[in-house]
């Protein structure tokens, strides 16, 4: 058996004079570096204390030489841009709409305010390339139901469709001609509207549903089904379908109607973001 | 240094050591979480907080069973970016009737503390039915079954009831009128009255999956369109100092 202590150079340091089964430790100082960084963070932890919100007292905690807040940071942070964004945010609220495509400071700032109110709030209806999905309209053709102006773009996005709390809202209500007509001769109708969009259909009962147009569907749609924009009834001869153009759900919207929705956003977002974003959708391709 | 020579006798008595390690991180506990029971700023009254209706807490229940929290989070954070997108911070107040609350740790999808109002019921039955029907780049499984699985609220009132235990204050009338106001916040037709007058005007009456029975979907729609809507924030002033 050899000594433990056989093994230690006379340079080693002291042992701890602790043992356990024949294995001893050196007794060696801590690592400098370490030491002094303990140290620093005791004093960063001092610091800390007094600069900033801490210890929990009776009515709240001790408030921090620095009069840290979060929420007067965050209320500071959105100021900031507010503020920064103010003399031209003032004049995109002031002019007229059309003027702003003409103005190329203000159309620039339109379409990046504009494209980044558009992923926020309407990419997820109207998809991210405004390319639009069954029941939510396309806004990059140039078939729209309320009219394509940016002034017309301008109030759908303020007033909404069908939003109940604007006054103002774009309201069509088509009846749910189930209620109205018989089955037969709402496929008689379906025929006819085949047949204004240029599908294949049913010579005769088209014929019959030319008839039933004209006395229930006319009024909104117009004599020849190219639609009224000022009741947002969509045409119905071209190719274009918000819900489907063929046989079997042309029969489900006359039967059912539909009634799709859109928020108001007047209120939500501000004068020159609602601006901005009319700028935007307009210059997507379909705006006239 | 005879108060550091004493400390053999913990480091070389184990169940000493653990008692003593106990009491150490109890006043750490106790100085961390106590404060929160009765400090002010944890504790903010805010105007226009209610408990959920029967019908809303049926929905929150199939969020939590359906475990929409581990993509979904309920907590915007006092950000720039955040208020910007999903709207103005989260107030505490605003799960104090959540048991548990459903704040969240992850965003593989957005944010849902202000989802109420934000999209039409119509777009909640597609894209739980069929995510990528409107959003095509999402990853998020589809929920169409709710669309079948109907419900009649015939405990609803036992759960009304558990979440009264825990300190929702729920009233008796709640309590016993939960049944019909659960069936009658879906049905447009029926007689809300009561449920309007019990639960304030941001109960929201209307058949929120389109179809005539009451389901699944109607609860999950009628909770995720009461998120974030009880306070109005037009007339809400943040104290800065919290």
């Amino acid at each position: 058996m050899s000594n433990p202590d056989d093994n230690l150079n006379p340079n080693d340091p002291n042992t701890t004079g602790h043992e356990w089964d024949g294995i001893k430790e050196f007794d060696n100082p801590l690592p400098r570096w370490w030491l002094w960084t303990f140290y620093a963070t005791i004093i960063w932890g001092v610091a800390y204390l007094f600069l900033f919100p801490s210890i929990p007292l009776i009515n709240g905690a001790t408030p921090g030489f620095l009069g840290y807040s979060s929420r007067a940071d965050v209320a500071a942070d959105m100021q900031k841009y507010v503020d920064a964004n103010a003399a031209v945010d003032q004049r995109i609220a002031a002019v007229d709409l059309d003027q702003i495509v003409g103005d190329e400071a203000l159309l620039n700032y339109a379409m990046n305010g504009g494209a980044a109110v558009f992923k926020t709030r309407c990419a997820q209806c109207h998809g991210a390339g405004a390319g639009g999905f069954k029941g939510y309209p396309n806004l990059v053709d140039d078939d729209w139901l309320w009219g394509g102006t940016i002034e017309d773009i301008y109030t759908t996005i303020s007033h909404g469709i069908r939003e109940a709390s604007d006054d103002d809202t774009r309201y069509s209500e088509m009846p749910k001609f189930g209620e109205i007509l018989e089955p037969a001769e709402i496929s008689e109708l379906v025929q006819y509207v085949l047949a204004l969009s240029g599908q294949n259909h049913d010579a005769d009962a088209a014929a019959k549903g030319k008839v039933l147009f004209a006395d229930n569907c006319a009024a909104c749609h117009g004599e020849d089904g190219t639609g009224d924009r000022d009741q947002g009834a969509p045409n119905l001869t071209d190719a274009i379908w918000l819900y489907g153009g063929d046989a079997a759900t042309l029969k489900e919207s006359i039967t059912n109607a539909r009634f799709g929705v859109m928020p108001a956003w007047a209120g939500r977002l501000s004068e020159s973001q609602i601006r901005q974003v009319a700028t935007y959708v307009h210059q997507q391709g379909g705006g006239e | 240094m005879s108060i550091l020579s004493k400390h053999k006798i913990i480091e070389t008595n184990a169940t000493l050591l653990m008692v003593l390690s106990l009491v150490v991180v109890a006043i750490g506990g106790i100085v961390e979480i106590a404060p929160l029971f009765y400090l002010e700023n944890t504790i903010e009254k805010v105007k226009g907080m209610r408990p959920y209706t029967p019908l809303e807490l049926t929905g929150r229940n199939i969020y939590v069973r359906e475990g929409c929290y581990t993509c979904h989070s309920q907590m915007i954070r006092p950000l720039r970016d955040e208020v910007e997108r999903y709207g103005h911070y989260s107030l505490a107040a605003e799960s104090m009737y959540d048991h548990p609350f459903q704040w969240g740790s992850k965003r593989t999808g957005p944010d849902l503390a202000r989802v109420g109002g934000r999209y039409s019921d119509q777009w909640h039955v597609n894209h739980l039915t069929d995510p990528r029907s409107v959003v095509p780049e999402s990853i998020m499984p589809g929920y169409g079954f709710m669309l079948k699985a109907k419900l009649d609220g015939k405990y609803v009132a036992d759960m009304v009831k558990a979440n009264a235990m825990v300190g929702v204050p729920y009233t008796d009338e709640m309590l016993t009128e939960a049944q019909a106001d659960f069936l009658a916040q879906a049905n447009p037709d029926a007689d809300s009255d009561g449920l309007l007058e019990r639960y304030g005007k941001t109960a929201q009456v209307r058949n929120f999956d389109g179809q005539p029975e009451l389901t699944e979907m109607d609860a999950l729609i009628a909770y995720l369109q009461v998120l974030g809507t009880m306070v109005d924030f037009s007339t809400f002033e943040a104290d800065a100092s919290r």
